[in-house]
C-alpha cells in the first residue's frame, strides 16, 4: 500500500534523551501474565510504534504508561525521572496522553468547549468567560495548526479532525508525548492520510508519539523506531528502515505466520457458467443509485470504496439490513423484501456486519448463543431449543473457525477481538447460507486472524457459495475474483484478478484509472 | 481501549492447555452465573433466621403463607418489570394499569347502585375485560416507544398519569364492593392450603423463567436487551419482541391489580398508587440490570421475596405505621448496597 510517501528513519535519534521509557516491566492479572519484563524508550521528536498480535500486551503497556495501572514491577520514567504517583492524575496528564480508538470528545459541546473540559477560563473567580475561551481555544488550534472552527459542535466534525482535536486538547494539558492507539481503525484511506499530514507535523514540532496499530503499512507511512511485543514479551526494537515486512510479521507471529496478505496473483477459474446467486437491478438509496451487478455461484466479489461512498449501504441492503428505495434484489432467482433480514436469511444470504460492537454481537450472552442466534428456531421443536444440539453447533463452530475461547458457555464479552469476529462469522455461516455478505470481515483483529477470517472465503468458494467482500484493505480485496470499486454512490469501476495497488486505490480515490 | 485487554484477561498464558480447559471452565461459568441470579439468597437467610429468632410466629406456617400471598401481586408487577427491563425497555404505568383494569372489569358488571357502569355484563365478560385492558394498554405503549419511538421513560409516565386520572375519574372517590364472588377467588382463595395467588404467581413465575431460559422468545428477549441492532442483524423482529414483552407485561399488572383487589375485597382509586418504586426496587436488588440484557427472574423471585418478608418484620415488630416507609426504604438502600458487593458488578 503506498498511498503515502515513506518517511526516512531518523539515524540521529539513538542517542537523543527518552522522553517515556519503562523497564523490567512485569503485570499479572491473577494467573494471566500480561506483560514479562518489557522495556520500551520512546525518544523525542520520533514516531515510535509499537505492534503485536492482540494479546501480546500492548494494551497493558499503555494503561501502565498512562498512569491507569501500576507494574508488578519495573519503572517508569518520564524525561528520566520517575513517574508521578497513581493518584496524581494531573501529573500523569502533563507528561502523557493518550488517544484511544474510541473517542473521547463530547458530541454536544462546542469545540472549544471540548478544548477547555473541567478547566474553563473564568472571570471573578468562578463565572466561565466564553469569550475568552473561544479566544483561548482558537490560539490553541492555530497554534498546531488544526483547521477547525471552535464553534461547532464537537459531533460534526469528521472523525480525524475530533482525533485532531483530541490531540490538541492534551497538548494544552502541557504533555509533549501522545501515544496513539489504534487511531484510523474508522478512518478511509484519504482521512487517514489527512491524518498521518498532521502527525507528520506535529512531530516536526517536537510532539513525539507512540503509535498502536494493526496496519503495518501505516507504520512504515509514519513511523522511524518500531518495537515488538509477543506474548507478553518484547521481542525487538528497530529502525523501521532496518526492519523488513517479512522481518516484522516474523517477530510478530514467531516465525509461524507468513503474512496478512494471502497468496498474490493466483489465477482462479470464473466459472462463467456456474449460475448467478445474487442479482442486484438498478438498486437505489439515500446513499446510492443506480446499483446493479451480479455474483455467480462459487465467485468472490470485492467491493470497495471511501467512507460515504455507498459500497457498505449496499452490501447492508443485500443483507436486509438497510431499505432502499428502489431497486431489486435476487438471490437465487427469487427476488427477496427489501429491508428485511428475516426475508434475506430466509433466501439463503449469511451478513457479517460492519461492526461487530454494533450489529455483530450481543456482549453479555455466551459464544453459543451468539454464534447460534441466525438459527435458534433450528436447535428444538415448537421453538425450544434444545442446549444439547446448540452446545454442539457451537462446538462445531469453535473448532472450525478456530475460535480461542474456554467454551460454549463463556460470555463472548470476554473474547479477543479476533476471536469475537470469528464468533460473528460463525453466526454468519450458521444457516450454511448460499450468499455470504462480509462487511469489514477483518476491521481491527490481529494478522493470523485475518488469516482464519481470509480462509472462510476460500472455503465458501470451494463450497459453490457466493461472497460479497466489503473492505477498503487490500488484502481482504486480493482474496476476491472481481472487484467493484464505488463511488459517490456510483459503481464506477471493475477489475479482475491482477490489478495493481496503484490503479484499485487511484480509482478508489476517484483520480482516474489512467496513467500519470 | 482496543481489544487486547479482555484478551489479556481469559487466555491463559500457556495456549497449549487444551483437554482439561475445556471440561474446567464450563463448570466454573455456570457457577458464576448461578451466583450472580442467587446473589440475594444470603441476605434472605439471614433474613428469615433474624425473623425467626425476633418473633416467634414469624416461622409459622401460617404467617409465612400470609407472606407469600401479600408478596404475590409485587411478584406479578415485578416479573412484568423484569422481563420488559430484560427487554431493554422500562414501563412505569404497571401500577396504573393494576389500579384501572380490575376497576374496569368490576364496573362493567357490579350495578350502577354499586358505583357500576350500570351495564351490568356477565361475570365471565367482566373476568375478561381486565386482562384485555391490560394487554390494550400495553399495545399502546408498545405503539408509541416501538413504533413511533418515543422515550419509554417519558411515555410510560405519561401512560402512568394519564391511566390513574382516568382512574379516578371513573370511580369519582367511591369504593368499589359488590363484586361477584368470581372477582375476588384468585386474591382470597385458597387451594390445598395455599393461597390461589400463591400458586398463580409461582406459575407465572415458572413458566416466564423457562421461556426465558429455554424458548427462542426468551433467548431472543435478552438478544434484543443486550445489542438490538445484534439481535436484528440475526434475523430477530426486534420491535415484535419488543411490543409482545410490554403487551404481556401489562396483561401481568392487570393480574396483579385482581390479585390486590381480592385481597382487600374491594377497589378504590389509590389501587396500586406508588407500587412502581417497590417493583423496581425488588427487580433491581434482584440483579436485573436497568440497561437491559441481563438479570434472571429467580433473581428477581428472590428480590420479592425479600422486600415481602422485610414488610411482615417490620410489621410483626409493631414498628409504628409513621415510620414504617422510613425504615422500608432505608433497608430497599442497605439490599442495594450488599447486592452490589455480593455480585461485584456495578449496577447500571
Amino acid at each position: 500500500m503506498n498511498r503515502t510517501p515513506l518517511t526516512e528513519p531518523r539515524a540521529e535519534g539513538a542517542d537523543r534523551r527518552a522522553v517515556a521509557e519503562a523497564h523490567g516491566i512485569c503485570k499479572r492479572y491473577g494467573p494471566t501474565v500480561a506483560l514479562d519484563d518489557v522495556r520500551i524508550a520512546v525518544r523525542a521528536g520520533e514516531s515510535h510504534a509499537l505492534v503485536g498480535r492482540n494479546g501480546a500486551g500492548k494494551s497493558t503497556l499503555v494503561a501502565i504508561l498512562t498512569g491507569l495501572q501500576r507494574p508488578d514491577r519495573g519503572v517508569v520514567l518520564f524525561d528520566g525521572e520517575p513517574a508521578p504517583g497513581l493518584a496524581d492524575r494531573e501529573a500523569w496528564q502533563r507528561r502523557v496522553a493518550c488517544v484511544y480508538q474510541q473517542s473521547t470528545i463530547i458530541p454536544d459541546l462546542t469545540v472549544a468547549e471540548n478544548l477547555h473540559v473541567n478547566r474553563q477560563p473564568t472571570v471573578r473567580g468562578q463565572v466561565i468567560s466564553w469569550r475568552r475561551m473561544r479566544r483561548a481555544a482558537r490560539e490553541l488550534l492555530d497554534a498546531w495548526g488544526v483547521e477547525v472552527d471552535e464553534n461547532v459542535p464537537a459531533g460534526r466534525l469528521t472523525v480525524e479532525d475530533a482525533k485532531m482535536v483530541e490531540i490538541a486538547r492534551s497538548i494544552s494539558r502541557g504533555t509533549r508525548f501522545i501515544i496513539l492507539d489504534e487511531p484510523t481503525a474508522q478512518l478511509d484511506s484519504r482521512a487517514i492520510d489527512r491524518l498521518f499530514t498532521h502527525v507528520r507535523r506535529l512531530q516536526r514540532a517536537g510532539i513525539t508519539f507512540l503509535y498502536i496499530s494493526h496496519h503495518l503499512e501505516e507504520i512504515y507511512a509514519v513511523c522511524q523506531v518500531v518495537t515488538v511485543f509477543r506474548d507478553a514479551r518484547w521481542i525487538t526494537t528497530a529502525p523501521v528502515g532496518e526492519l523488513g515486512r517479512t522481518e516484522l510479521i516474523e517477530a510478530m507471529t514467531g516465525g509461524r505466520g507468513v503474512g496478512a496478505a494471502p497468496d498474490h496473483g493466483v489465477i482462479r477459474s470464473p466459472s462463467a457458467d456456474a449460475p448467478v446467486a445474487v442479482r442486484v437491478h438498478r438498486l437505489s438509496g439515500p446513499h446510492f443509485t443506480e446499483v446493479s451487478f451480479a455474483i455467480r455461484s462459487g465467485e468472490t466479489v470485492g467491493l470497495t470504496g471511501l467512507a460515504g461512498s455507498g459500497s457498505h449501504q449496499v452490501a447492508e441492503a443485500l443483507a436486509g439490513l438497510y431499505r432502499p428505495d428502489s431497486g431489486r434484489i435476487e438471490v437465487l432467482g427469487r427476488p427477496t423484501r427489501p429491508g428485511s433480514v428475516p426475508s434475506a436469511l430466509a433466501a439463503g444470504v449469511g451478513c457479517v456486519p460492519r461492526d461487530r460492537h454494533h450489529e455483530g454481537l450481543v456482549p453479555e450472552l455466551s459464544v453459543a448463543e451468539n454464534a447460534s442466534m441466525t438459527i435458534m428456531g433450528r436447535l428444538g421443536r415448537l421453538g425450544v431449543i434444545s442446549r444439547s444440539s446448540r452446545d454442539a453447533f457451537a462446538r462445531r463452530t469453535i473448532t472450525g473457525l478456530d475460535i480461542r475461547t474456554d467454551g460454549p458457555a463463556q460470555p463472548v464479552k470476554d473474547l479477543s477481538g479476533g476471536n469475537q469476529q470469528k464468533v460473528v462469522m460463525g453466526r454468519a455461516l450458521a444457516t450454511d447460507p448460499r450468499v455470504l455478505v462480509l462487511i469489514n470481515p477483518t476491521a481491527g483483529v490481529d494478522v493470523q486472524s485475518k488469516r482464519a477470517l481470509l480462509s472462510v472465503v476460500d472455503r465458501a468458494r470451494a463450497a459453490g457459495r457466493a461472497a460479497l467482500v466489503v473492505s477498503d484493505e487490500l488484502a481482504d480485496l486480493r482474496t476476491c475474483d472481481r472487484v467493484l470499486v464505488m463511488f459517490n454512490g456510483s459503481l464506477a469501476a471493475e477489475y479482475t484478478v491482477g490489478w495493481t495497488d496503484e490503479e484499485l486505490v487511484a480509482s478508489i480515490e476517484g483520480v482516474g484509472t489512467g496513467h500519470e | 481501549m482496543n481489544d487486547t485487554a479482555p484478551s489479556g484477561r481469559t487466555k491463559g498464558p500457556t495456549p497449549g492447555g487444551g483437554p482439561d480447559r475445556a471440561v474446567r471452565h464450563p463448570v466454573r461459568a455456570i457457577a458464576l452465573g448461578r451466583v450472580r441470579d442467587l446473589a440475594l439468597l444470603p441476605a434472605v437467610l439471614l433474613l428469615l433466621v433474624i425473623g425467626a429468632v425476633s418473633n416467634e410466629s414469624f416461622l409459622e406456617r401460617d404467617n409465612l403463607l400470609n407472606v407469600l400471598s401479600a408478596s404475590s401481586a409485587l411478584g406479578l408487577l415485578v416479573l412484568a418489570e423484569a422481563m420488559i427491563l430484560i427487554s431493554g425497555k422500562m414501563d412505569l404505568s404497571l401500577e396504573s394499569i393494576a389500579g384501572l383494569a380490575p376497576a374496569l372489569g368490576f364496573m362493567a358488571v357490579i350495578p350502577a347502585a354499586s358505583a357500576g357502569f350500570g351495564s351490568e355484563l356477565p361475570t365471565w365478560f367482566g373476568l375478561l375485560i381486565i386482562p384485555l385492558t391490560g394487554a390494550l394498554i400495553g399495545a399502546v405503549n408498545g405503539l408509541l416507544i416501538v413504533k413511533l419511538q418515543l422515550n419509554g421513560f417519558i411515555v410510560t409516565l405519561a401512560m402512568n398519569i394519564v391511566l390513574r386520572g382516568v382512574l379516578v375519574g371513573m370511580v369519582s372517590g367511591k369504593t368499589l364492593f359488590d363484586a361477584p364472588a368470581a372477582f375476588l377467588a384468585l386474591g382470597s382463595d385458597s387451594w390445598l392450603g395455599v393461597p390461589v395467588s400463591v400458586w398463580v404467581a409461582g406459575a407465572c413465575f415458572a413458566v416466564a423463567g423457562w421461556a426465558l431460559r429455554y424458548h427462542r422468545w426468551g433467548r431472543a428477549v435478552y438478544a434484543v436487551g443486550g445489542n438490538a441492532p445484534a439481535a436484528r442483524a440475526a434475523g430477530i423482529r426486534v420491535d415484535r419482541v419488543a411490543w409482545g414483552v410490554l403487551v404481556i407485561g401489562g396483561t401481568l399488572a392487570a393480574l396483579a391489580g385482581l390479585v390486590i383487589a381480592g385481597r382487600v375485597g374491594a377497589i378504590n382509586a389509590n389501587q396500586g398508587q406508588g407500587l412502581i418504586f417497590t417493583v423496581f426496587a425488588a427487580a433491581v436488588i434482584g440483579g436485573i440490570s436497568l440497561n437491559g440484557g441481563k438479570g434472571s427472574l429467580a433473581g428477581a423471585l428472590l428480590g420479592v421475596l425479600l422486600l415481602g418478608m422485610l414488610e411482615n418484620l417490620l410489621t410483626l415488630a409493631q414498628v409504628s405505621s409513621f415510620w414504617i416507609q422510613a425504615i422500608y426504604g432505608a433497608i430497599i438502600l442497605v439490599a442495594l448496597m450488599i447486592a452490589r458487593l455480593t455480585t461485584g458488578e456495578s449496577q447500571e
